[in-house]
C-alpha cells in the first residue's frame, strides 16, 4: 500500500511538469507561429497610376512602358520604377503585362522579328496575347488590371496581376 | 516502438542517460521552493533569447528602421505587439529574478567553501544581465531610447581617466549615433548571449559538481533526489514567473514612444526603473563628489560582492541565525528602495511645458492661418498625424498634444527635409512652397490640446475661401483678424456692410462699384469667387 501511495505521488510530480510545460510551450510557441506565418496587417497604398499616353501606342506592337509607383516594403513606404508591357491589341482591348516571366520570374522581352514575346532563361514564348506558345511557362503572361481614362491608361497593383494571373493558371 | 527509438539515441549519443543522470542527482533533505530561482532565472534567460529571435525576424537593426520596424511589429504583426511585450517585461523580471536568487544564495550562506567559484561566476551573471538591460534599452530608438542612452554615456565619460575610453568603446564619441546604435546591438544580440550561455553552463557545472549546498543537520537525514519533485517546484515557479509576465505583457503594452529626436528640449530622459537609484545618487554628489556615484560606490560594491565568500568565512549555520546576512539585504533594500522613491517623486510631469495659445473657434484665426488648415488637408498631413486627445495608433506624432512646442523655422526646415531634422524620420517632403509652408507653421503653432478637435470640423469653404485669399495676397492691402495692412478697408464686419452677390461682382470688377478703387479685379472662377465670399461673409 505505502509503495502504491509513493507511486501516485511520484506520477502527480512527474505529470504536473508535463503538463506546466505543455502550457507554457504553447503559450510561447502558438503566438510565435502566427507572428511569423500571418501577413501584415497593413494596408496596401496600391491604387491606379497614370502609365502611358493610349495615343502613343501602335495597334499590336508591345511597348514596354514604365512608371513610378508606391510600394509597402514590409515596414518601409518605397517609391519604385516598375515596367509593363502594354499592347494595343484593337481599338477596344488593351492589355499590360507583368514584366516576369511566369515559369521562374526571368524579364522577358518581345522580339520584334518573330512578332513574340521571350523569355532568355529557359526560351519560353508567349504571343502577344501573351499566351504560351512554347516552353516550360505554366500559365499565361499575368496581367495587370487597366483602366482607360480619356487617352490614357492606368494601371492597377502587381498583387491583383499576381492573384488573377495564379487563378487563370489553375 | 519508443523503446526502440530510444534504445537507439542512447546507443549512439549517450543523451538519454545523460539526462537521467542529471535528473537523478541526490539534493540535500532540506531542499525546496527557496532554492527555485535560478531555474526561473534560466528559463526566463531561454524565453528572452526566443522572443528576441522573433523580434530579430522583423528588425532593422539601425536607427530610424529600428524604430519603424518596431512600430510594425507592434502595429501590422499579429502577435508581435504580445511577443515585444514578453520581451520587454522580460527584461524587467529577468532583474528581479537574478536578484531575488542572488538574495537567497546570499541569505542561506551557500557561498562558503567550496562554493565560491560558483557565487563569483553569478556575480559576473548578474553583470551580464544589467549589460543586456542596458544595451537593450537603446533598441527601440525612441526619445526613451536615445536620450537614456545620452545619459548613460555621459555618465561614463565623467569617469576620472578611463571614461573617455569606455566611450569611445561604446561609439558615442561624437554623441550618440548609428556607431553606438550598432555596438549597443552586437553587445545585445551577439556577445552577450554567447558569453551568457557559455558562463550559464559552467554555473551550472558549478552547481552540480559541489551539489545544492546543505544546511547543518541535513547529514543527519537522507537525501533526496531532484527529480521528480523538486524539478516539479523548479517548474511550478517558472510557471507562476510566466503567468505573471504573459499577464504584464497582455495587459501592459511595451512602450514605443516617439522617433528619437536630438533636438527635442522637451523631453525628460529617465532610465529604467532598476537603474533609477544609481541616477537619483548623481543628484546628491555634485561635483568632486560625482565620482562617488559613477565610480566608487557601484565600483565598491561590485568588488564587496565579489568577495562576500572571502568576508565571510565562518561555517554554515542555520538560515534563522543569519542576522548580519539578513541585516545587509534590509539595508541595501532600504537604501535602494529610498533612492528609487526618490528619484519616481522627483520626476516632473511630462506635461510641465508651457503650452501654447490657441482659439477655440476658427473664426479667430487669422487668414493666413485658416489657408495652413487647407494646406494640412492637402497635403493630407492627418493620414500619418493625430490632432487633438484622440491616442490613436499613428506613425507620426500627435500634433496636438502641446507637450512639442516647435518654432515655426524648425517647422518648415522639418518640412522641406523630414529626415534633416528628425534622423530616420519616414515623413514624405511636404510639397509646398515658401508662403504655403509659412501658412501651415503659422496653423500648427495655434494647434493646442483643447482646439485640436475644433479644427477638424472647420467647414470647408472657409479653409478654401482662406487658400484664395492666401493665393491672391489679399493681405497685402486689407485686414482681416488683425492680420495684414490697412489700404484697403478691413473685413471684418463686411457681412453687416455688403451682400455675397455684391462681394462676388465687385471681385470681377472692382471699378466698376468705385471708379477710384485701387483694387485690381480678380479673374475668379465661380467656385473660388463662392469660397472666398462665403469665408469673408463669415468674419466676425
Amino acid at each position: 500500500m505505502v509503495a502504491s501511495k509513493d507511486v501516485d505521488r511520484r506520477n502527480f510530480f512527474v505529470r504536473g511538469t508535463h503538463v506546466l510545460g505543455a502550457f507554457i510551450g504553447a503559450a510561447l510557441g502558438i503566438p510565435a507561429l502566427i507572428y511569423m506565418l500571418k501577413p501584415p496587417r497593413s494596408i496596401a497604398p496600391g491604387g491606379w497610376v497614370d502609365a502611358v499616353d493610349l495615343n502613343t501606342l501602335k495597334p499590336r506592337i508591345p511597348e514596354e512602358v514604365s512608371f513610378r509607383r508606391i510600394r509597402k516594403d514590409g515596414w518601409k513606404l518605397i517609391t519604385e520604377r516598375s515596367t509593363a508591357w502594354v499592347v494595343k491589341l484593337s481599338d477596344k482591348e488593351v492589355v499590360a503585362f507583368t514584366p516576369q516571366c511566369t515559369h521562374l520570374g526571368c524579364a522577358y522581352h518581345f522580339e520584334e522579328s518573330k512578332g513574340e514575346f521571350l523569355c532568355p532563361c529557359h526560351t519560353s514564348n508567349f504571343s502577344i496575347e501573351g499566351a504560351v506558345l512554347n516552353g516550360p511557362a505554366p500559365r499565361p503572361l499575368d496581367r495587370y488590371p487597366v483602366k482607360v481614362e480619356g487617352s490614357r491608361l492606368l494601371i492597377g497593383t502587381i498583387e491583383a496581376a499576381k492573384a488573377d494571373g495564379g487563378k487563370r493558371g489553375a | 516502438m519508443i523503446r526502440a527509438v530510444l534504445d537507439w539515441i542512447e546507443d549512439r549519443t549517450g543523451l538519454v542517460s545523460t539526462v537521467a543522470h542529471f535528473l537523478d542527482e541526490d539534493i540535500p533533505a532540506s531542499s525546496g521552493w527557496q532554492q527555485v530561482f535560478g531555474s526561473v532565472a534560466v528559463f526566463l534567460f531561454m524565453t528572452q533569447a526566443f522572443t528576441g529571435i522573433l523580434l530579430g525576424l522583423n528588425y532593422g537593426p539601425t536607427p530610424g528602421e529600428a524604430y519603424n520596424s518596431l512600430r510594425f511589429i507592434m502595429s501590422e504583426l499579429t502577435g508581435g505587439a504580445l511577443i515585444r511585450g514578453l520581451h520587454h517585461w522580460g527584461a524587467s523580471l529577468m532583474v528581479v529574478v537574478v536578484v531575488l536568487h542572488m538574495i537567497q544564495v546570499f541569505v542561506w550562506g551557500a557561498y562558503k567553501k567550496p562554493r565560491e567559484a560558483t557565487w563569483m561566476v553569478g556575480v559576473v551573471l548578474f553583470l551580464f544581465t544589467m549589460a543586456f538591460a542596458l544595451t537593450g534599452y537603446l533598441l527601440p530608438w525612441d526619445n526613451r531610447a536615445y536620450w537614456g542612452t545620452v545619459v548613460t554615456t555621459q555618465i561614463a565619460g565623467g569617469v576620472p581617466v578611463m571614461g573617455p575610453y569606455v566611450v569611445r568603446l561604446m561609439g558615442a564619441e561624437g554623441g550618440v549615433g548609428v556607431v553606438t546604435f550598432a555596438r549597443f546591438y552586437a553587445a545585445h544580440v551577439l556577445i552577450l548571449p554567447a558569453l551568457t550561455a557559455l558562463l550559464i553552463v559552467f554555473h551550472i557545472y558549478l552547481v552540480r559538481r559541489h551539489g545544492a549546498a546543505p544546511v547543518p543537520g541535513d547529514e543527519l537525514v537522507p537525501r533526496k533526489k531532484f527529480y521528480p519533485v523538486q524539478v516539479f517546484k523548479d517548474t511550478a515557479a517558472i510557471s507562476g514567473m510566466f503567468a505573471l509576465l504573459f499577464g504584464l505583457a497582455v495587459m501592459a503594452k511595451a512602450p514605443l514612444g516617439r522617433l528619437a529626436d536630438p533636438t527635442d528640449t522637451a523631453f525628460i530622459p529617465r532610465p529604467e526603473w532598476y537603474f533609477q537609484f544609481l541616477f537619483q545618487l548623481l543628484k546628491y554628489c555634485e561635483g568632486p563628489l560625482e565620482v562617488f556615484a559613477t565610480v566608487v560606490l557601484p565600483g565598491l560594491t561590485v568588488g564587496a560582492l565579489f568577495l562576500v565568500p572571502f568576508i565571510d568565512r565562518g561555517p554554515m549555520v542555520k538560515v534563522t541565525k543569519r542576522t548580519v546576512a539578513f541585516a545587509s539585504v534590509a539595508l541595501c533594500a532600504l537604501v535602494w528602495g529610498g533612492l528609487t522613491a526618490a528619484a519616481i517623486v522627483e520626476t516632473p510631469e511630462a506635461a510641465a511645458i508651457a503650452e501654447r495659445e490657441g482659439p477655440m473657434d476658427w473664426v479667430e484665426l487669422t487668414p493666413e492661418e485658416l489657408a495652413g488648415v487647407g494646406y494640412f488637408k492637402q497635403e493630407q498631413c492627418g493620414s500619418c498625424h493625430t490632432l487633438g486627445l484622440a491616442q490613436e495608433d499613428k506613425p507620426g506624432p500627435n500634433l496636438g498634444s502641446g507637450g512639442v512646442s516647435r518654432n515655426a523655422a524648425w517647422m518648415i526646415a522639418h518640412f522641406k527635409q523630414p529626415a534633416q531634422m528628425i534622423p530616420g524620420s519616414q515623413m514624405p517632403t511636404v510639397a509646398l512652397k515658401g508662403k504655403e509652408l509659412n501658412a501651415l507653421a503659422a496653423f500648427l503653432l495655434k494647434l493646442t490640446p483643447q482646439n485640436a478637435a475644433k479644427m477638424q470640423e472647420i467647414p470647408a469653404y472657409a479653409t478654401e475661401g482662406a487658400l484664395v485669399y492666401q493665393r491672391n495676397q489679399c493681405s497685402i492691402c486689407h485686414k482681416a483678424n488683425g492680420a495684414g495692412a490697412d489700404a484697403g478697408p478691413p473685413l471684418n464686419g463686411l457681412a453687416k456692410r455688403r451682400k455675397a452677390d455684391w462681394v462676388m461682382a465687385h471681385f470681377l470688377n472692382p471699378q466698376k462699384y468705385d471708379p477710384d478703387s485701387t483694387m485690381p479685379s480678380y479673374k475668379f472662377s465661380a467656385k473660388e469667387n463662392t469660397a472666398i465670399t462665403t469665408y469673408l461673409m463669415a468674419l466676425p
